[in-house]
């Protein structure tokens, strides 16, 4: 691949995934691209850049967006953020929402289903309390790949074994061979749709919860900055925000703000005035009461 | 030096490959490492020096892990220790007779350095990377 080349497939990968390739990663490309030549049968990296030039072959774009894309991703990833669900955003939605009851959440890049299907089984575990509740949860990702894989829900036995206690491996996965399926009734609580965060995603509506975890990162500061800005837009007035351990809103956005408390998770921002007791300075606390 | 309460894993397997394999990993997490190649020598050790945890293989010749298991249980400060089953056997149904007996986690084979830490950062044995 030459500069020029490089040159062109960054330029394409930015504009149709927001991944800010460096140049360091050159390497990362000609490997991950090699295996895309060899599958459509063309003879060079130099062949394909420029296949991607004619851009009359919408498979052949498609395929060298998603293998440039990282879809790793695992059951409870990190735990805390999943912890932080159970223990305390469901249980304040729930509050919160008891009038409608209705609570709707979205994962905007899931990735194979892990994600999205961790905070199903959290909703079974729930029980009871969720009784005549319309819960929603929306599973995007740039990715129709994923997207087919996260709906049939089926797991090596790797997997499974990341992050995923055994408990509830038997509760809520059957085998299917060499490899684990997860539950119909969680695969059915699940909408997965393809969706480009780039691009417009205000129909989906207002989220009381969402997890935007671990994409963020591929992208230059002004695409993060426009992503959280459109994020924020889809967010209830109390809802929140979860971002990958290495993502953040500081410097990006003016409109959301990090919890006091819990790392990873953001609301938004809001006048002082109009903040939440938790977020008010003591003094006017002990005035008030 | 070895701190004062290092956490101790005994790591029961027939397979010699197994258990050096098993060792590497679970010394990088910082723990203490000793080995035990059936179920009746796994006992023995036990009855010595009770471990913080045990990665326990099911086929073995002599006592199997599942017979090392129910008397581990009943014996004395035997309910303490985090025992990890690690084995071929994967169906469903083994899986639940494991638990039933007293595991806490259950590793199938083949297994990876990831594998064996999510597990034992589940169990409470490993604080979270993150
Ligand atoms: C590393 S995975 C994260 C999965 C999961 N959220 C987690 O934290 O484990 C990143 C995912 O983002 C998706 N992705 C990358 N660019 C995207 C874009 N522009 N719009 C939507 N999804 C995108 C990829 O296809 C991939 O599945």
């Amino acid at each position: 691949m030459t500069e020029l080349e490089f040159e062109y497939l960054r330029n394409f990968l930015k504009q149709r995934s927001g991944l800010a390739l460096t140049a360091e990663k050159r390497y990362l490309a000609e490997s991950r691209l090699t295996p895309v030549c060899r599958r459509f049968g063309i003879a060079s990296l130099g062949d394909l850049i420029g296949s991607l030039k004619l851009a009359q072959n919408g498979a052949i774009e498609r395929a060298v967006v998603e293998a440039m894309t990282t879809n790793e991703t695992f059951f409870f990833r990190d735990r805390i953020p999943f912890d932080l669900f159970r223990d305390t955003l469901l249980p304040e939605a729930l509050a919160r929402n008891a009038g409608r009851r209705r609570l709707r959440i979205w994962c905007a890049a899931a990735s194979t289903g892990q994600e999205p299907y961790s905070l199903a089984m959290l909703l079974q575990e729930a029980g009871p309390r969720l009784a005549g509740w319309q819960v929603e949860i929306v599973a995007t990702d740039l990715s129709t790949e994923v997207i087919e894989k996260a709906k049939l829900g089926l797991y090596s036995h790797f997997e499974v074994q990341r992050g995923l206690p055994v408990q509830w491996l038997i509760k809520y996965f059957t085998q299917v061979g060499e490899q684990w399926q997860i539950a119909p009734s969680l695969r059915a609580m699940v909408d997965y749709r393809q969706l480009n965060l780039l691009h417009s995603f205000a129909s989906l509506g207002q989220f009381d919860v969402i997890y935007c975890r671990n994409v963020l990162i591929y992208f230059d500061a002004p695409t993060k900055s426009d992503v959280l800005a459109r994020l924020a837009a889809q967010l209830t007035p109390e809802g929140a925000l979860l971002l990958g351990a290495a993502e953040t809103v500081i410097g990006l956005t003016d409109r959301l703000n990090p919890h006091p408390k819990h790392r990873g998770l953001y609301g938004h921002a809001r006048p002082a005035a109009a903040r939440p007791a938790e977020m008010v300075p003591p003094l006017r606390v002990a005035a008030g009461v | 030096m070895k701190a004062p309460h290092q956490t101790t894993c005994l790591v029961v397997d027939d397979s010699a490959v197994i258990r050096k394999v098993a060792r590497r990993i679970i010394e990088d997490l910082g723990m203490n490492v000793s080995e035990a190649e059936d179920g009746s020598a796994a006992l023995e050790a036990c009855a010595v020096s009770m471990p913080d945890a045990i990665l326990l293989d099911w086929n073995m010749p002599n006592m199997d892990g599942f017979a090392f298991l129910q008397a581990l249980r009943r014996s004395e400060g035997g309910d303490a220790p985090k025992v990890l089953f690690c084995t071929t056997e994967n169906d469903i149904g083994a899986i639940a007779r494991a638990l039933r007996a007293g595991a806490d986690e259950y590793i199938m084979k083949p297994f990876d350095r990831d594998i064996l830490t999510a597990k034992l950062e589940q169990v409470g044995l490993v604080a979270d990377a993150a």
